[in-house]
């Protein structure tokens, strides 16, 4: 239930209902902002999920969608993909790509999120491609995804256990 | 000169991550949205004078080494 008193509406008279906070904290992982709506934080809740995923798809978009990817093998080790696994659920389809690639299988919607190529024996390197292609692009559009990623850490954060609100200056509360 | 290269500049694409990381990083310290506005204008101004200082330090070094 919530508890803003109305007509007091400072940030030190604020209780805030938290609701379920695992379950809060799931939701806003799944999805960035989802944690807030369920919590009818409303405004903050779009405000996360506006930030988080226009940051997100900007990144993926300039880089033609290549820029999220999971790979543990081939000539790079994506560690950038845990930041962007933070992100949630828009993150997860490489996760699918990945393992459709592992099996043999063509990757799905002409390979956005899908691990790069490689084959030396082909002469077959797909993400040195994408470098050339992409150029500044390919490491921007990661850069941004992976803060999307980590800044949805700090959202689901404050859907667990609420803002770190800022203590007022003794100062200025103490009498002249 | 000056503005002819900011025009032309990769740093374009620092101004959405400012944005974005001032307006998330104010909203984990406060529930309202004007306090939020607030704190996300001073972390942007922190941000970009930390970058200036950053480029001032590398212009330095530049014409140094």
């Amino acid at each position: 239930m919530s508890t803003v008193r109305p007509g007091l509406r400072t940030e030190d008279q604020f209780e805030i209902d938290l609701r379920q906070p695992g379950l809060a904290a799931f939701w806003g992982w799944l999805w960035p902002g989802a944690g807030h709506l369920y919590q009818r934080r409303y405004a903050k809740g779009i405000l996360f999920m506006v930030c988080i995923l226009s940051t997100y798809f900007y990144g993926l978009a300039i880089a033609g969608g290549h820029v999220v990817y999971a790979s543990w093998k081939g000539p790079e080790k994506r560690w950038q993909y845990f930041c962007q696994l933070g992100v949630g659920v828009p993150a997860l389809p490489a996760l699918v790509q990945a393992r459709r690639v592992k099996l043999g299988a063509a990757p799905y919607l002409g390979g956005i999120m899908a691990p790069p190529r490689y084959d030396p024996i082909r002469r077959v390197d797909e993400l040195s491609e994408w470098h050339l292609q992409y150029k500044l692009l390919f490491d921007l559009g990661t850069l941004y995804t992976m803060i999307a990623g980590l800044l949805n850490v700090l959202a689901v954060y404050d859907a667990y256990a609420g803002p770190v609100l800022i203590a007022p200056d003794k100062k200025e509360n103490e009498p002249c | 000169m000056l503005i002819a290269s900011w025009a032309d500049s990769q740093l374009w694409y620092s101004v959405p991550l400012i944005v974005t990381i001032s307006l998330v990083y104010g909203a984990t310290r406060h529930e309202l949205m004007v306090p939020i506005l607030q704190h996300a204008w001073r972390t942007a101004k922190w941000i970009v004078g930390f970058m200036l200082v950053i480029a001032v330090i590398l212009t330095l070094i530049s014409r140094v080494c």
